[in-house]
């Protein structure tokens, strides 16, 4: 019993910084890249010492363009599409470029359609796109709110579509929110886009190899996912473009890709992309049901233990629970700075991210937090902690022994 | 000790880093972001502040093997160092955003932050030096120096910070003698900054261009040049780009009747005007000071201080950064009468203490310095600026001129000579 007191004292870890190199480190910011699937790196470094261009008609083309074609076929069954509607592309901004500019100047070719319909939590790779748009070609932005959770306002989109369809390019809305996690209504928008021959695009960049995504069932007609985001490597991507999309590229070149992104493939990398989505795949749904646990410990725990915390998005306690994805806790800490939790966080072994964009190294305010009617000043004590294949009990265990301290001591700091 | 290092991403904070990591501290790394709209590039003789400052500061810690950290000071920088640089301009004062930096930002701002997430102390790149002593009575006396290398010296601008703020601040760089020394340091560790070009501007003043920064904030305001007796000798856009000294820029139409080049003596916010005159009229032999920090209570008690006021101590002024010194004496005194010492009224005296907050009806408790400069004098002292009083090479206090004066020419009195107090209001 003695002994078990002591035990439980030492584990009331302060944040101290002369715990310079902390035993064990919980890296909680998956949704920023998740390490490398050893299945990924297996079949990227199978390959690496072989030569050949897939555009190349020898053999050692043949057979680079084989891996890059077997990928195509794995990716695309996994995903539910055709082959033929796998775009590789260097990523998730490239794609997201893709998808909103190719198809806002596809659909202006004939007609006018200046509108852009995106939801007002897209991340930047599809809003600045867009901004590019409205102050190049003369796009008109329309961004969908949302509510507290972070849903969109369906009643809003179909208003706007019933009013403008005629002036309407397209629609974006992000699959799952990469902030707070909340999962969008895709196949409503879909259903109401459509009606009225309108494409939508949609950024799977964080739903991919959490969630069961099907790209011909839901009625898509384009999709962007990354490579690092599901345990694959960084520098690839794809966008999924339904074979009766029309795209204007973006980058010219070889015409490689449906003459729609040129540049020479990147084999081994979109290699080991099929060997990361086929081994998510192949343990998504356990996967999923062991991160919700972790995740709604984190949630539960912070809650219940920091009176300050705001717990964001989805109530995982609520109807709308499955409306989250499994990887993702966000909480604000009042009067806190999202930098000095960082900082003291860092120092004691935890590794998490403010969730919003950085320009060189400094977090701007969360447009998402603020679409969900969070004031800038809480948006400033912005936490997110995400989880992947390799979060454990102990990553958990030891985020929420160390972030009362931290909060405390932040809370002292205040707002700089 | 758990120290934060701020790096700019210039040479000297780099080695300060490195020093204090060598000395055994553990150390963590942190560039303040002072604008929300930084730069890509470095530009000028601007040596902070860019995108690309921030990236150097971070290879610095990355060879240095400490954790780095970018934070946001931008609202407090704006809320205090530029709003401060910009109110005082405007109201005729000649201000200096460095000092004001320091106080706020540096020894404040960043400061708290770090105490309150468990450092205890800032390490800056400052060119000054702080020593230990035992007082009589077994007290430590920490006493702020000037550096060695004279030419870099920034003793001036630090004092402001005080003794309390100076205890938790330390200046690994005070001790080297020459700015090659920090290069040649920067180059052993592999510090690729050892050769960035020194910086010199006004950090958020784009291309030095103080006027036209001013003008963007405040916009064009035309009013008169008028010369010592009151006639209208010119035009001007707008007095707060006018400073006390200032001689380029007037385009004064006709030549004065003596035929001597005329210099900004002062200028009057409430009319806004600008009062031209000789360089004689710009020299002065008193100064007055408010909010007065002290560092040398040792000094202030052999003075036998008192309520009133203290007497007579001998001091070193300076009153600009990298200034001439003048020797002269120094003693506080109360409000009403550095008001007497000037010629001014009590409340015009006031109106250049409106940097101090919640200042209106204890005027007379106020305790402000009066400086009588015994060696020499100083030409174009301006409201604003800071003054600083040295020992030898101890700091013993530092105030913020709000008045001066020539007693030694009594016959040109007329002349509104008082440091930004014209007598045309």
């Amino acid at each position: 019993m003695f002994c078990l007191t002591i035990a439980g004292t030492l584990a009331q870890a302060d944040v101290n910084l002369s715990d310079m190199t902390p035993t064990h480190v919980a890296y909680l910011d998956h949704a920023a890249t998740t390490p490398m699937d050893p299945a990924a790196i297996e079949a990227m470094v199978a390959h690496m010492g072989t030569v050949g261009n897939p555009s190349s008609l020898h053999r050692s083309g043949r057979d680079a363009r084989r891996l890059v074609e077997e990928s195509r076929e794995d990716i695309a069954r996994i995903f539910g599409s055709a082959p033929s509607e796998v775009v590789f592309t260097s990523g998730g901004t490239e794609s997201d470029n893709l998808a909103i500019k190719g198809i806002f100047w596809a659909r202006n070719k004939e007609a006018s359609r200046p509108r852009v319909l995106l939801s007002a939590i897209e991340h930047h790779a599809v809003m600045d796109p867009a901004h590019w748009l409205a102050t190049h070609e003369g796009a008109e932005l329309v961004w969908i709110p949302v509510d507290e959770s972070g849903l969109i306002d369906l009643d809003f989109l179909a208003t706007e579509i019933a009013a403008n369809h005629e002036r309407i390019a397209l629609v974006s809305v992000m699959w799952a929110n990469n902030e707070v996690g909340t999962i969008q209504p895709i196949e409503q928008v879909v259903e109401l886009a459509h009606a009225h021959g309108i494409p939508v695009h949609s950024d799977a960049v964080q739903a991919a190899g959490h969630l069961p995504i099907n790209f011909s069932s839901s009625g898509l007609d384009a999709m962007t996912i990354t490579a690092h985001k599901l345990g694959g490597p960084v520098g690839v991507g794809a966008l999924f473009a339904a074979r009766n999309l029309t795209l204007v590229p973006v980058q010219h070149g070889g015409g490689q890709e449906r003459e729609v992104r040129s540049g020479t493939l990147d084999a081994l990398g979109i290699t080991a992309f099929a060997a990361a989505v086929k081994a998510a795949d192949g343990r998504r749904e356990a996967e999923a049901n062991r991160l919700e646990s972790l995740r709604d410990q984190i949630i539960q725990g912070i809650s219940s233990k920091i009176p300050s915390a705001h717990a964001r998005g989805i109530d995982v306690t609520g109807p709308d629970r499955g409306k989250r994805l499994p990887s993702h806790a966000h909480f604000t800490f009042e009067g806190c700075e999202g930098d000095s939790l960082i900082f003291l966080l860092d120092n004691a072994g935890v590794q998490v991210s403010t969730g919003s964009a950085c320009q060189a190294g400094v977090p701007q305010p969360s447009h998402v937090l603020l679409a969900m009617g969070v004031s800038e000043r809480d948006a400033r004590g912005a936490l997110r902690f995400t989880l992947g294949n390799t979060s454990s009990q102990q990553d958990v265990d030891l985020l929420l022994d160390v972030l009362p301290g931290a909060v405390e001591r932040a809370t002292a700091a205040g707002l700089a | 000790m758990r120290v934060l290092a701020a790096m700019s991403g210039g040479v000297d904070s780099a080695v300060a880093a490195a020093l204090a990591v060598e000395a055994g501290h553990e150390v963590v790394g942190v560039h303040m972001a002072l604008s929300r709209n930084r730069n890509q590039f470095r530009s000028g003789s601007r040596g902070c502040c860019s995108i690309e400052d921030a990236g150097d500061a971070r290879r610095a810690a990355d060879i240095l093997g400490i954790p780095y950290y970018v934070w946001d000071m931008s609202e407090k920088f704006e809320d205090t160092v530029i709003a401060d640089f910009v109110s005082e301009y405007e109201a005729g004062r000649t201000p200096n955003p460095c000092v004001r930096c320091n106080e706020h930002i540096k020894f404040e701002a960043l400061l708290d932050k770090a105490r309150a997430l468990g450092f205890d102390a800032v390490a800056t790149g400052h060119y000054a030096q702080v020593f230990e002593r035992e007082d009589s009575d077994g007290s430590v006396i920490r006493e702020l120096h000037r550096s060695p290398n004279e030419p870099k010296d920034q003793s001036y601008v630090l004092a402001v910070m005080g003794p309390e703020r100076l205890k938790h601040a330390i200046f690994p760089l005070g001790g080297f003698a020459s700015k090659d020394e920090v290069r040649a340091e920067a180059e052993r560790r592999g510090l690729s900054v050892s050769n960035k070009p020194d910086s010199y501007d006004i950090c958020f003043v784009a291309d030095g261009d103080t006027k036209g920064f001013l003008a963007e904030r405040l916009g064009t305001r035309p009013g008169e040049i008028q010369d010592t007796d009151g006639n209208v000798v010119g035009t001007h856009d707008g007095a707060y780009a006018y400073t006390v000294g200032q001689r380029k820029g007037l385009a004064l139409g006709n030549p004065a009747q003596d035929g001597k080049p005329r210099y900004v003596l002062g200028t009057n916010p409430k009319s806004n005007t600008v009062i031209v005159g000789p360089a004689e009229l710009l020299t002065v032999n008193r100064i007055v000071g408010d909010q007065a920090v002290w560092f040398a209570d040792d000094v202030l008690a052999a003075a036998g201080q008192t309520e009133a006021g203290s007497d007579w101590f001998d001091v070193q002024v300076q009153v600009r950064a990298h200034g001439a010194q003048v020797l002269g004496r120094a003693r506080s005194v109360a409000l009403s009468r550095a008001a007497e010492i000037v010629g001014a009224g009590r409340e015009d005296i006031a109106t250049q203490c409106t940097r101090a907050e919640g200042l209106s009806e204890d005027l007379d408790d106020r305790t402000m310095l009066e400086v009588e400069l015994t060696g020499g004098t100083l030409r174009g002292v301006a409201a604003g600026q800071s003054l600083v009083l040295y020992s030898g090479t101890r700091v013993l206090s530092q105030a913020t001129v709000v008045a001066s004066d020539r007693k030694s020419t009594a016959a040109a009195v007329a002349a509104p000579v008082a440091a930004g107090l014209s007598s045309a209001s």
